[in-house]
């Protein structure tokens, strides 16, 4: 692989994988949504700095620019992290819709309770103040 | 509301003050034995107070949750106060409220039966959807009546009401965004037994379908989506009590 492109390679990955790790550290970014990340880009670190693998993996699959390999993973790990958010994002939206059921459920028996708190509280009153 | 019948009617409503005082009173009249239960799904209008002023118990939702989730609290409202039995009734006044004793003397009738459904298409109605709907709704019946073995003619009728098996299942897990299609597969795949009753509906008389014309086709891919998946979704979940599965319960 060129010299040029196999420093940009190491470049963006490793700047992927110290980004992530800040995020992480920072704690803008959760352990669980940053391990797929991690993952991701620690392989592809390794594949650019480790040409020779690389090239063997690239000519296994018959890809006959290395790069192009290295492309070609990148692209699959891009796939599998927009499905797992896709799966987060269907979680979430199911805990949200399951919460705010539950909360109007709660709002309305406050209500309830209220009312008839109101009610009984109007009645001691008439019951204290005999006329 | 007197808290202690054992009939609910539930009443989906996002935007729809135009016709739920009419629909809340008509309940009343005609559905004397149930409760109302006003389900306003987020509603920007004034639905839920004047659901509220009309007599009807009202839960409200934070925002809008779609049809499905709103139902779906009515399940749970129904489960929750120990209700028997449950209508859908939707808050467009499309379904009318003297129709429900349709529905519930088939439940009476046979208490074998979990859900009744409302049917539009089962005699002569001067109910008419728009032909592209017609055509959309008769596909998918043909195609679901021959998944569930039995005869359906209405799917996206939401004028249904529940026993409490019915009741339970639903506020467990009931679908999202078009409900009834895939309420009707999943009935079929927890071994309930349903029916479906001819009925009168109206025509709107306020408020926006929640299926305009330009989202015919979503419907329409959703639901093929849905019917597809529920067929080879994993195995039906077994209550206590039931009988074993049978192999090859769907035949297509």
């Amino acid at each position: 692989m060129e010299t040029r492109i196999q420093v940009l390679a190491v470049v963006v990955s490793g700047g992927l994988l110290v980004l992530v790790l800040e995020l992480v550290r920072s704690r803008r970014l959760l352990e669980r949504y940053a391990l797929l990340w991690l993952f991701s880009a620690t392989i592809l670190l390794g594949l650019a700095v480790w040409q020779g693998f690389l090239a063997t993996l690239s000519s296994a699959i018959g890809i006959i620019y290395p790069p192009n390999a290295l492309f070609l993973i990148a692209f699959g790990f891009v796939i599998a992290l927009l499905l797992n958010f896709s799966i987060a994002v269907s979680r979430l939206s199911d805990q949200t819709k399951v919460l705010a059921q539950r909360l109007a459920l709660l709002e309305k028996r406050q209500r309830d309770v209220e009312s008839v708190g109101a009610d009984s509280e109007r009645e001691l009153e008439q019951l204290g103040s005999p006329r | 509301m007197s808290g202690t019948a054992p009939n609910l009617a539930v009443v989906p409503a996002y935007n729809e003050g135009d016709s739920i005082t009419r629909v809340v009173r008509q309940l009343h009249e005609d559905a004397p034995d149930f409760d109302v239960l006003v389900v306003d799904d987020g509603s920007t209008d004034a639905t839920g107070p004047l659901a509220d002023a009309a007599g009807a118990a009202v839960v409200r939702l934070p925002f809008n949750v779609g049809i499905g989730g709103a139902v779906q609290s009515g399940f749970v409202y129904a489960l929750e106060h120990g209700y028997e039995r449950m209508v859908q009734v939707d808050g467009d006044g499309q379904h009318m409220a003297e129709e429900v004793g349709k529905l519930r003397e088939a439940m009476e009738e046979d208490p074998q039966l979990d859900m009744v459904c409302g049917s539009r298409f089962i005699s002569e109605g001067d109910y008419l959807a728009p032909i592209s709907r017609r055509t959309g709704i008769h596909i998918f019946a043909f195609l679901l009546s021959r998944i569930v073995g039995q005869r359906v003619t209405d799917l996206t009728s939401g004028f249904r009401l529940y026993n409490r098996r019915g009741i339970a299942l639903f506020a467990r897990d009931y679908p999202h965004d078009y409900p009834e299609v895939e309420a009707v597969l999943m009935v079929h795949h927890h071994r309930l037994r349903m029916r479906e009753v001819p009925v009168k509906m109206l025509s709107r008389t306020g408020g926006i379908s929640s299926i305009s014309s330009g989202k015919s086709a979503y419907y329409m891919v959703k639901v093929l989506l849905a019917i597809f998946v529920g067929l080879v979704r994993a195995k039906p979940v077994i209550e206590p009590g039931d009988e074993a599965p049978v192999a090859a319960g769907a035949r297509i």
